[in-house]
């Protein structure tokens, strides 16, 4: 029952802000609807029992992931004027390309999972005894031992990619800054990293 | 999902949160009301103009911040996920015993092989 | 749970926070007093005995006040921050046990609102969410001074909030619990009798780790560069007014009292003390109150006593000093747990943790005194 209100609560939230921060025009706003979205889905992790899972969903997600969008927001300035013209003449299909072949993934992946909970021996209140949080450890560490790893080159490649684009080389920096107001100058780099 | 029995105190302890939730934002807001039927209200162009120190404020407030910030940003976010996996391993490592320290060494080592190209490279230098 | 439980929990609710606000009233009065005696002046006065009252008085006059909507600012974004600024440190004290608990009506109530599962993580989910209040009171000023202020202040937080959660990891290792009751269940008896088993001692290192990053993450001198009044007028909230700026103030000081009482729960043993046998509910909190007030001293001692440290050397000291700090102390008390053979019992990480974080103390020491070794870069930062 609880489930289920919680469930009709947060299910239409989630929507919405997912559909108003696709219409939304300012780029700040759609972060905002974004993060709701987060919350709505970090619900969802609790009514499956995985708390652990919920926290990680606020701590990254909504604590650190939209923080750097926001940064890149804020880098690139907000009131910039909406270009119409389309820059990259393929990105349009292609976009489209891979927005149905990734509708068809969740289709199937959706598909394939209905009735999975069902399915397993004994359900995830077996699983998540004495903590959510142990239950993924106790995988993590053992049999996922090597996609874990792999997860840290995935990071640290990340990482170096976004020093590589973004950072000034020394020579770059010389002098004092442009005098006047204290307004920093757009970054001709920056374009690139965001 | 969860056994009958745990199911209870389980949702309980999140609904509590979810009504500290809402009686922190109906205090702040009850207070915001008040504070708007009691403050006086009269806006006038020059008071609402942007602060800059008594002269008049040029162009549009919103400039562009620096790339630097990203960079940060993007080592907070892989911290932050290195973070997250340390907190399923803090609770288990002591069962799992020695290999499971061995393994978060590699993670952190490689973590650190990152932090420290940052550092040689000066990207953690503030310029 | 019947209509008395509802009515009890509500009851507690609004208990907590009522004890929340009464300690920020208290607080911000004893952080004038204490500021004022250090620098040789008498500090409030006039408002109630010994000025106790100046709190509600600019509380009272902040409510009376105009407070509008600059042209350049985004209406909605402006209006929310200053409740995001509050509401979070709420949610974030809601796990914390600030006493035991009392038996009313048959029932044993906690003095604590939730005990999540979760605890821990719960505390840093939170704590990451002060972030937006800055973020966003900054940029829908419309203007530079709070957008500067905010970009500095948000990219402070994060990099200090990655020490702040490599401190609360040794906790979670050394304890083995997230819950924030078993935290402090396993805290009670002596070290050789008369030692407190308290995880500030053999977690030496990582209670040094946590109380600089709080520093760092509620924006306290001498990390305020938030606010930087030499710089930046007064940061993200130069443009707010009125209750609005209140809210922004109240919820700085909400995060302070909610990373002190963080700090207590997690090193200094939470509401444990010894007292006498009558009223047992009571000295609990009073203690717990005693070391929320002593952690929060030292940050005032701190602010009275060290200038305001430029923004690079912020950086640097989080980046190249706390966080390599941090992991290290995380794989090393992994090591120190796991090696009973050498260490022979739990007694002996007392020993290594105090010289580890001796040695720490003078590294930080170090680095803080150090003079700029080269000058040549300077005025070049934004």
């Amino acid at each position: 029952m609880a489930e289920l209100i919680v469930f009709w609560v947060f299910a239409p939230l989630a929507v919405a802000s997912g559909i108003a921060m696709l219409l939304q025009r300012n780029a700040v706003y759609s972060a905002l609807f974004l993060v709701v979205n987060f919350f709505a889905l970090a619900v969802f992790f609790l009514m499956l029992g995985a708390e652990f899972l919920f926290a990680v969903q606020i701590i990254v997600y909504a604590g650190a992931i939209m923080v750097l969008f926001l940064f890149v927001i804020m880098l690139l300035g907000v009131d910039r004027e909406e270009r119409l013209v389309e820059p990259i003449r393929w990105q349009r299909p292609l976009g489209i390309f891979l927005g149905v072949g990734i509708t068809a993934e969740i289709f199937a992946a959706v598909r394939a999972g209905v009735g999975f909970a069902a399915k397993a021996p004994g359900g995830f209140a077996l699983v998540n005894q004495g903590g959510n949080a142990q239950a993924i450890a106790k995988v993590l560490f053992t049999d996922y031992f090597l996609p874990f790893e792999i997860t840290s080159i995935l990071l640290i490649v990340a990482a170096v990619a976004a020093m590589v684009l973004a950072h000034r080389r020394r020579g770059a920096v010389s002098g004092p800054p442009p005098a006047g107001p204290a307004r920093p100058q757009p970054d001709r780099e920056a374009e690139v990293a965001g | 999902m969860l056994s009958q029995a745990s199911a209870e105190t389980y949702y309980q302890s999140y609904a509590v949160v979810l009504a500290v939730l809402a009686a922190g934002v109906l205090l702040v807001g009850v207070a915001f009301l008040a504070a708007r039927l009691i403050a006086p209200h009269r806006p006038l162009p020059a008071k609402l103009t942007t602060y800059e120190c008594g002269i008049d404020p040029v162009g549009q407030g919103w400039s562009q911040s620096q790339v630097r910030y990203y960079i940060y940003g993007f080592l907070f976010v892989i911290f932050d996920v290195e973070a997250v996996f340390l907190f399923p391993w803090a609770r288990i490592f002591e069962r799992l015993g020695y290999q499971a320290v061995v393994e978060m060494g590699i993670f952190i080592g490689i973590l650190a092989v990152g932090l420290l190209y940052a550092w040689r490279k000066g990207v953690l230098k503030w310029v | 749970m019947g209509w008395l439980d509802w009515m009890l929990l509500l009851a507690r609710i609004v208990l907590t926070f009522f004890m929340l606000l009464f300690a920020l009233v208290i607080v911000i009065w004893l952080e004038r007093k204490f500021i004022a005696d250090m620098q040789t002046r008498p500090g409030p006065l006039r408002a109630g005995p010994r000025g106790v009252l100046i709190t509600l008085a600019d509380g009272m006059k902040l409510f009376f006040k105009e407070s509008f909507v600059p042209t350049l600012a985004d209406r909605p974004v402006y209006l929310i921050a200053p409740i995001l600024a509050v509401v979070p440190a709420f949610l974030a004290f809601s796990v914390i046990p600030w006493g035991t608990h009392v038996t009313l009506f048959g029932r044993e109530i906690p003095f604590q609102i939730a005990d999540l599962n979760i605890g821990i993580l719960w505390v840093l989910a939170m704590t990451s969410m002060t972030v937006y209040a800055v973020v966003l009171a900054g940029w829908s000023s419309g203007s530079n001074y709070p957008l500067l202020g905010s970009v500095r202040s948000s990219a402070q937080m994060i990099s200090y909030e990655v020490g702040m959660g490599l401190a609360l990891i040794s906790v979670l290792m050394f304890t083995g619990h997230l819950k924030m009751s078993e935290i402090v269940a396993g805290q009670g008896g002596y070290y050789w009798g008369f030692v407190p088993r308290w995880n500030f001692i053999p977690q030496f290192p990582a209670f040094l780790l946590y109380l600089i990053a709080g520093l760092a993450e509620t924006n306290r001198p001498p990390f305020d560069l938030p606010e930087a009044e030499s710089e930046l007028v007064a940061g993200f909230h130069t443009e707010y007014s009125g209750w609005r700026f209140a809210m922004l103030y109240l919820g700085e000081y909400l995060n302070t009292i909610t990373v002190a009482a963080i700090a207590t729960t997690l090193f200094l043993g939470g509401w444990r003390g010894p007292h006498p046998s009558f009223l047992p509910w009571l000295w609990p909190i009073a203690w717990f109150a005693l070391k929320i007030l002593v952690i929060f001293y030292v940050y005032v001692w701190i602010r009275g006593t060290m200038p305001r440290i430029r923004y690079d050397r912020l950086m640097a000291f989080g980046w190249k000093l706390l966080i390599p700090l941090g992991l290290f102390w995380v794989l090393a008390t992994g090591t120190i747990v796991l090696l009973p053979g050498l260490y022979g019992s739990r007694g002996r990480l007392v020993a290594v943790g105090l010289i580890v974080g001796i040695g720490m103390l003078l590294l930080l020491a170090a680095d803080v005194l150090e003079r700029p070794r080269s000058r040549s870069r300077e005025g070049a930062s934004p």
